[in-house]
């Protein structure tokens, strides 16, 4: 077992109160296995990209553990952390391609931060030009600035530099999000790319595009409102999903063959509830067709399945 | 109804705009009341300089846009403005944070309506709100922040509207809203349709463009490259950047390598052969398209493609 996250819970500190943004999660991934991570916006699906790599200063954590490569993961503790981050666990941030710094060439940059972590840039040089090409691009990025690379380019180069030190996990959050779709294949195909030779042992795959987590992943985990909705192999949450909100999700999806005039699909009626005092029970409540007075206890996340985890009542 | 015809867009740029940089070349198609047009392209490629060109927001450099066979540069503004209208993107920036949405409905009333009595001004608010299918009670006095995305977005159509457009601009609308809810307004672009709406749908998404229009225009580096009817353009594309863009397009229920393997199958003719020169041999010359040479010429019935090395004097 490669990582397991325990009833993890972190909140932020907010002036109203804490926002329940991770609410007791539970999951694990196997070694090799790349998870994707889909549910709507705020869900907290970025929250916990940061939970287990880098707590940002709002974010505090209630309670929980984690444990990657049967070694747990001190998470809570930012000093204690430096030693896993960027070696055994590390995050592609949602927007890193447009806060890299733009007066640093990208090969001085990379050195810079091979160094902070003491480790020899110049001894790695080879490798790094070796990983460049195996994402397609030329060398001679590595003598450019940020903007002087497209979009594609530099997510490319982001991808790169994450994973230079081979680590276990890696947490790459709407990496392809801002890209135009030729570019966005591109660099979805580099995520297996890295994980088949090993580069990567398990990947957290985080997007609200469901249709890149078709092709990419293994299992997804869909999250609703600070908690996980359910978690099965990519078929089995595309083709037959048991949750009552992956099913209203997955057939509100638009896809290249369906057309208005011919099928008519339908949203969610609603918006998900305020986490800063989200309602009692199942989170999905107020927007599910199934609900009854049951759901005003919260449903426990349990394996209906082998390798299959629902959270409803209503499902068995 | 409406229609371009050879419209071109240069901006200046550069130091002393010094420099052109051509954003739209040589642009013709028209959008039928009725109907759902979607133009679709990458990110740069000239989509939102053409939404702006028929808005009137810029001016095209070359060619003439009619509306019912009138130059509509040189219709009075106001009067254009009660028959064609714009909703853009990012919804939370297009509307002022400080005004309720009664109040920016209000604003509407004082330039368009001002002699209008109160009983029938509210009804015809309610009307728009109602076609939009959002609850007066839900969102009238409300600030936008009070509202989700999808709500906002479809209040920003309602205000389009309430002035009897004919023609609705729609850039990139869907792109900001969670899956969910992208549907509904997706649907609702159906439904004005249905009402006799013509609608000029802007997005980069092909499963979008593909679940609501009719026609399609595929646009290249403010080129139409390929054009016609939806189904003929996904069906049997032409140009080798459409077969680019349908094989990146990720589906839920077929994998990127599947789809590859099938285009390969059945695309006969190398990747270079241009369709529009072995359609039209004789239609050689200096390379750029010029108003002797039709930029697209027609594949079958209602499906049209360009040459693809237009600009490269004599290499077809
Ligand atoms: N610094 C913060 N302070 C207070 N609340 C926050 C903070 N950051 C995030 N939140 C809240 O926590 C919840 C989860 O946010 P998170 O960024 O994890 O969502 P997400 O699923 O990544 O969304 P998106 O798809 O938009 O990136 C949201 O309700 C958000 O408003
Ligand atoms: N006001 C302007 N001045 C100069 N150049 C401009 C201006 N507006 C757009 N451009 C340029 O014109 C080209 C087309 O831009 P446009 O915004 O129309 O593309 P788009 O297809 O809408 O892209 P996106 O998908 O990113 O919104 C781009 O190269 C852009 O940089
Ligand atoms: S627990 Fe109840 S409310 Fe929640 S998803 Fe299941 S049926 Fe719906
Ligand atoms: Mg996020
Ligand atoms: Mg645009």
């Amino acid at each position: 077992m490669s990582l397991q996250v325990n009833d993890l819970r972190v909140y932020y500190r907010t002036l109203a109160g804490d926002v329940r943004a991770l609410d007791g999660v539970t999951f694990s991934i196997a070694e090799g296995e790349i998870m994707g991570l889909a549910g709507e916006s705020g869900c907290g699906k970025s929250t916990l990209g940061k939970a287990l790599t880098h707590f940002d200063s709002r974010m505090r954590y209630v309670g929980g553990d984690v444990v990657l490569d049967d070694e747990p993961l001190p998470i809570m503790d930012s000093d204690a952390m430096d030693e896993f981050r960027f070696w055994s666990v590390s995050i592609i941030p949602q927007y890193a391609m447009s806060a890299m710094n733009p007066t640093r060439k990208i090969g001085k940059m990379i050195a810079d931060l091979l160094e902070s972590r003491g480790e020899d840039a110049a001894a790695m040089r080879p490798e790094i030009e070796r990983r460049i090409e195996l994402v397609g691009l030329q060398r001679d990025v590595l003598d450019r600035y940020p903007i002087e690379l497209s979009g594609g380019m530099k997510q490319r180069v982001v991808m790169v530099i994450a994973t230079l030190l081979n680590p276990s996990l890696l947490i790459a959050d709407e990496i392809t999000s801002a890209l135009d779709v030729s570019t966005q294949k591109a660099v979805a195909e580099t995520l297996i790319e890295f994980r088949d030779r090993q580069l990567v042992r398990t990947m957290i795959v985080i997007t609200h595009d469901m249709s890149i987590l078709a092709q990419v992943a293994d299992t997804i985990t869909v999250m609703y409102a600070g908690k996980l909705a359910e978690k099965a192999a990519t078929d089995v949450i595309i083709g037959a999903p048991k949750h009552p909100y992956t099913r209203l999700l997955i057939s509100s999806l638009p896809e290249v063959g369906v057309r208005y005039a011919d099928k008519r699909l339908t949203g969610i009626p609603g918006n998900p509830p305020q986490l800063l005092d989200p309602p009692l029970g199942c989170r999905f409540q107020a927007r599910c067709p199934l609900a009854d007075a049951q759901c005003r206890e919260e449903p426990p996340f349990v394996e209906v399945e082998p390798a299959h985890f629902v959270a409803c009542w209503k499902v068995s | 109804m409406l229609t371009l015809d050879h419209v071109s867009k240069i901006y200046k740029v550069g130091t002393f705009g010094g420099t052109d940089l051509a954003a739209v070349k040589d642009v013709s198609f028209s959008v039928d009341a009725g109907q759902v047009v979607s133009l679709i392209g990458e990110s740069g490629s000239g989509k939102t300089t053409i939404g702006r060109m028929i808005l009137r927001l810029t001016q095209a450099t070359r060619g003439t846009i009619t509306f019912d066979g009138q130059d509509v540069a040189k219709l009075p503004r106001r009067g254009y403005y009660r028959l064609v209208q714009g909703v853009f993107q990012d919804p939370f920036s297009s509307y002022n944070p400080i005004f309720k949405a009664d109040h920016v409905f209000g604003m509407i009333r004082s330039v368009y309506f001002r002699g209008m009595p109160n009983a029938e001004w509210d009804a015809r608010v309610e009307a728009a709100l109602e076609a939009v299918g959002l609850d007066p009670d839900q969102v009238l006095h409300k600030y936008p922040h009070q509202l989700s995305g999808g709500q906002l977005q479809r209040l920003l159509i309602a205000r389009a509207l309430l002035l009897d457009i004919r023609m609705l601009v729609a850039d990139e609308i869907i792109s900001m809203l969670d899956a969910s809810t992208r549907i509904d307004v997706l649907n609702l672009l159906g439904d004005l349709k249905a009402r006799g709406l013509g609608i000029l749908f802007i997005t980069h998404d092909l499963s979008l463009g593909y679940y609501s229009s009719q026609r399609t225009l595929i646009l290249l580096r403010g080129q139409i490259v390929e054009m016609g009817a939806t189904e003929k353009v996904y069906g049997n594309p032409t140009h080798p950047y459409t077969k680019m863009l349908i094989a990146s397009v990720p589906l839920l229920h077929k994998k990127w390598r599947q789809v590859e393997q099938e285009l390969e199958t059945t695309a006969a003719p190398a990747a270079d052969a241009c369709t529009y020169h072995a359609l039209q041999p004789e239609l050689r010359g200096d390379g750029a398209s010029a108003p002797a040479r039709p930029a697209l010429v027609e594949v079958e019935e209602d499906h049209f493609v360009g040459c693809i090395r237009p600009y490269v004097k004599g290499a077809c």
